[in-house]
């Protein structure tokens, strides 16, 4: 569990970590993030070295080549400004197990001021820039899908769903077991694929079963394992990151 | 060198060293501040949602309320004790009854078959209630023997309303528990049940498949409760 | 598959995957755990209602934080005031030695008919089968693990052994193994186990139970139940042994009430079981009732080499309470059986590598998408999901070395794969042009990976990676 975090005032500059997943598969969803900030007058540093939180290696117990790629993170954040990560999966590593992975080496301190600066984008919108949308876009129903590590390990089940209640138009649906996993886990998928499928296929049930046209979701693993399993079943439900969303409806 | 030794030389010789022990505060689990009429209230309401019966009696008159029990259940055959006041008083007022009262002054080898078989109902003191959790505490004595609240089909328990104490805390705390343990030391609330069969819940599973709990209330009070 | 196929079915840890892909294949299993868990989590919610809490978790984590920290004196204090109530004290190194002591004191009564409360420490060292093999009959009376015992199974979950089980496979049980009419009356198939079990606590030499807290203060052994059958075992056979795990020692009585409230409502949602059972001695001389003897067995098996390791400790603060599989999405969509091991879900996954070593439990720990949905629950807050990432390590070679078995997932394949994403990772450049080649030439992602795609669609890297994105984006911006 989260503890109470303190919330800065609205700072001119924040960093933005897109995460590998954005970079790669969603990264439109990374750009619709980056928009979202801009138009609250912030000004966005995206540093061009960045690649992956190392988390993939982190989970499957490769400590050492976790620490290294995080290692090769941990400089890119030289001023104070917060960090911004569009995922509650890679805001947690950074967030909760930068400051363990480095704990006992030379870069315990840089660790534990990183993980001090990391913010979940939904956080930050919600509690740092306060945000106010304008729904500009037609009556819509749609489901949320909040990642266990936003929910459990940043301790942001709220923060979507406020967002999403800020769109006039936007009726937000309840599922079945929503706090339940997906499935997606990273490398569990790979390593328990038939457990994962049967996780996900509930979610995919429990999702469609509200009715809605269309699930977001903040984080882009959720994204990949929902919306592959209903384009997989040709289903015309589709899934979208939070932030384009929200973008895509207000601008 | 013998297990002891072996499992203590692993514990002392602790590979990361020893443990600091982490202060307790106990304030969540004490400090209720409940009223008279809050804690029955909230002792009645739990344990008869887990299926305990309580009835009401004043507390000069408690044996007629236990004799409309027995003849409601239809118990022919009573086990109770001899010197507590309850069971001095119910066997007073049980004479004329048509009830047979079994004695459990008796080591349980000369009589478990009919303790098992031929008892309907048991009837016990009680040392106190739990208002949080709508619990009877017994220490069980020689006079009231642990089994007479678990063998018999019914278990009848008489408790007096000004000896519920809001939590569980306060009951080892306020009767100095630790100063000196019973042989057994129970906390009874409701009846055996058990939901083994697909979370369906049964009850009499092996203990008393009937609670029933005479809550006394002194005169003064009765009035106002 | 029938239910005959079930009976004789035995589950190892080594077959994790194919026990899931049978579990995941069997509707009626699905369907069993599915409705139970469902049920579970939410009357433990709805029990928590008016607590704080959060401020009780961290009580029960510090007072089970107390015990670890003071282990040896409080072990100690506790054999002493246990001795002094008339207990005798016996300890085991493991499970083998643990079976030993109990059959021997058994043997010395001439003992042949044994009656057990429920004990996930006698399932762990496989008590039954070992008093069987000396002609004693150990038979269980908790109704779950009646159950499960005539139907030659073990366990599938700590609380509520027979969950796997619905009403119509256990009507068959009783029917085919005792008698009893086919049914879909609970209140008949409960009558008729009582009626069954009732001869067999009068004729009972030994009662074995487990122990949920033994408190050192005191001298004290605490029972947790609903059934009356633990109090049956404990009081009316004329001997009886309790036996436990080192770990289950608390210092103080008063540490018991936090403790109590948390496992109740934790394991089945109850704000109190019907009954609490504490034992400090053997009948005394004018007592009436109860165990002429009272033995208690205290089992280390693995425990004091947990013990060891600052952070595989907090694996010792359990109490028990099932809360962490309930609430485990792996554990409900497999089973308890799946796992193969006496303790199963998130704790079992943490807890039997030490026990059986990594060698053959090497797939528990990365059978969890490390959601979080145990260690939230969990009463005595283990962080369960950094445990099972530091059993991940342990098991790749990259641990401490702390846990039986450390190493033997570790594979070169694997390790070129981590080394491959280290080396991009910690090359921007590279990483940057890899990326983006993969998206032109849609390298990267096989339309075909595997079992994902049996399910899903396989992910497509975009065209243009964020990186180019957000070039293009600043270019924008300046020419705005």
């Amino acid at each position: 569990m989260a503890p109470v975090k303190l919330y800065p005032p609205k700072p001119d500059k924040v960093y933005f970590y897109g995460t590998c997943l954005v970079d790669i598969f969603f990264p439109q969803a990374g750009l619709d993030a980056i928009r979202l900030l801009e138009r609250e007058g912030i000004e966005v540093i995206f540093p061009d070295d960045q690649t992956c939180c190392g988390q993939p290696a982190y989970t499957s117990g490769y400590q050492t080549e976790a620490r290294e790629v995080a290692r090769s993170q941990l400089g890119l954040f030289e001023q104070d400004w917060p960090i911004i990560v569009p995922s509650g999966s890679c805001g947690g590593m950074m967030h909760t197990h930068y400051p363990q992975l480095f704990a006992g080496t030379k870069d315990e301190a840089l660790a534990k001021a990183v993980a001090g600066r990391v913010f979940e984008l939904t956080e930050f919108l919600v509690h740092v820039c306060r945000l106010k949308l304008e729904d500009r876009g037609e009556p819509e129903k749609v489901a949320m899908h909040t990642s266990c590590s936003a929910r459990r390990e940043m301790g942001l089940a709220e923060t979507g769903p406020m967002l999403l209640s800020k769109l006039g138009q936007v009726e937000l649906m309840e599922q079945e077991r929503a706090a339940e996993c997906c499935g997606f886990g990273g490398t569990f998928a790979v390593r328990h694929p038939e457990i994962s499928a049967a996780m996900v296929e509930d979610k995919t049930q429990a999702i469609e079963a509200t009715g809605a046209k269309r699930f977001v979701t903040s984080d882009c693993g959720c994204l990949m394992n929902i919306g592959g399993r209903f384009e997989h079943q040709e289903k015309t439900l589709t899934g979208e990151h939070i932030a384009s969303y929200l973008w895509r409806r207000s601008s | 060198m013998s297990a002891r030794d072996a499992i203590f030389k692993r514990l002392r010789e602790r590979t990361d060293g020893p443990l600091t022990p982490p202060a307790c505060d106990f304030s969540v689990v004490t400090n209720r501040g409940w009223s008279r009429t809050e804690r029955l209230e909230r002792f009645e309401r739990l344990i008869t949602s887990v299926h305990g019966e309580v009835i009401h009696a004043p507390s000069g008159d408690w044996t007629r309320r236990l004799v409309e029990v027995l003849a409601a259940k239809s118990i022919k055959r009573l086990a109770l004790g001899r010197e507590h006041p309850i069971a001095v008083e119910a066997r007073e007022a049980l004479k004329a009854a048509d009830v047979e009262l079994v004695d459990v002054d008796r080591d349980i080898e000369t009589w478990q078959r009919e303790q098992f078989e031929r008892v309907d109902a048991g009837l016990t003191s009680t040392s106190g209630g739990i208002a949080e959790t709508g619990s009877l505490w017994l220490w069980p004595t020689p006079d009231e023997p642990r089994l007479i609240s678990l063998v018999p089909p019914i278990h009848i328990a008489v408790l007096d309303a000004e000896s519920i104490e809001d939590t569980f805390f306060d009951v080892i705390e306020a009767h100095g528990w630790a100063q000196g343990m019973p042989t057994n030391a129970l906390l009874i609330s409701g009846p055996s049940k058990t939901a083994d069969i697909e979370q369906t819940l049964a009850y009499g599973v092996h203990g008393p498949r009937e609670l029933v709990v005479l809550l006394r209330h002194a005169a003064a009070q009765e009035t106002s409760a | 598959m029938s239910m005959q196929d079930d009976a004789v079915q035995t589950f190892t840890p080594r077959d994790f995957h194919r026990q899931a892909h049978d579990a995941l294949g069997n509707p009626q299993i699905r369907a069993n755990f599915r409705k139970a868990m469902d049920g579970l989590m939410t009357k433990r919610h709805d029990s928590f209602g008016d607590w704080d809490l959060e401020t009780l978790r961290e009580l029960g984590a510090n007072i089970r934080m107390r015990a670890l920290a003071k282990l040896p004196e409080l072990l100690e204090q506790l054999e002493a005031n246990c001795q002094a109530n008339g207990i005798q004290v016996h300890w085991a190194e493991d499970g083998e030695e643990a079976c030993r002591i109990i059959r021997e004191l058994c043997e010395a009564r001439g003992a042949k008919a044994v009656i057990k409360g429920k004990s996930m420490v006698s399932e762990e060292m496989h008590l039954n089968e070992h008093l069987e093999a000396a002609g004693i009959e150990a038979l269980e009376s908790d109704l779950g693990e009646y159950l499960v015992q005539l139907n030659q199974q073990t366990p599938s979950h700590i609380i509520m052994p027979a969950i796997h089980l619905n009403t119509d496979e256990i009507s068959d049980i009783l029917h085919d193994k005792t008698g009893t009419e086919r049914t879909r009356d609970v209140d008949y198939m409960t009558a008729a186990a009582r009626s069954q079990l009732r001869e067999r606590f009068m004729a009972a030499d030994v009662g074995i139970s487990g122990v949920n807290f033994a408190v050192a203060e005191t001298g004290t052994l605490c029972l947790v139940e609903n059934e009356g059958n633990g109090r049956m075992t404990t009081a009316v056979p004329p001997m009886h042994i309790a036996v436990t795990g080192i770990e289950k020692v608390v210092e103080h009585l008063r540490d018991v009430p936090p403790l109590y409230a948390l496992l109740s409502r934790s394991a089945t949602g109850q704000h109190v079981t019907t009954y609490f059972n504490m034992i400090s001695g053997p009948r005394k001389a004018q007592e009436h009732d109860g165990p002429q003897a009272v033995h208690l067995v205290l089992v280390d098996n693995g425990r004091s080499r947990i013990y060891q390791d600052d952070e595989l400790l907090d694996t010792l603060r359990c109490i028990r309470c099932g809360a962490c599989m309930n609430h485990c999405p792996v554990y409900t969509r497999v089973g308890g059986h799946t796992y193969g091991t006496t303790y199963p879900g998130p704790i079992g996954s943490i807890l039997m590598p030490h026990m059986l070593g990594l060698e053959d439990t090497k797939d528990l720990p990365s059978a969890s998408s490390l959601c979080g949905a145990c260690g939230e629950v969990c009463p005595v807050k283990i962080p369960i999901p950094d445990l099972l990432v530091r059993l991940r390590r342990e098991a790749v070679g990259e641990g401490r070395g702390n846990v039986p078995g450390a190493g033997v997932k570790r594979n070169k394949k694997e390790v070129a794969a981590w080394k491959s994403f280290q080396w991009l990772a910690t090359h921007p450049g590279a990483w940057r042009s890899g990326t983006a080649m993969a998206g032109k030439l849609n390298m990267l992602m096989p339309s075909k990976l595997g079992s994902w795609t049996d399910h899903r669609t396989a992910p497509k890297p975009a065209k243009t990676t964020l990186h180019a994105l957000i070039k293009r984006h600043r270019k924008q911006r300046s020419d705005v």
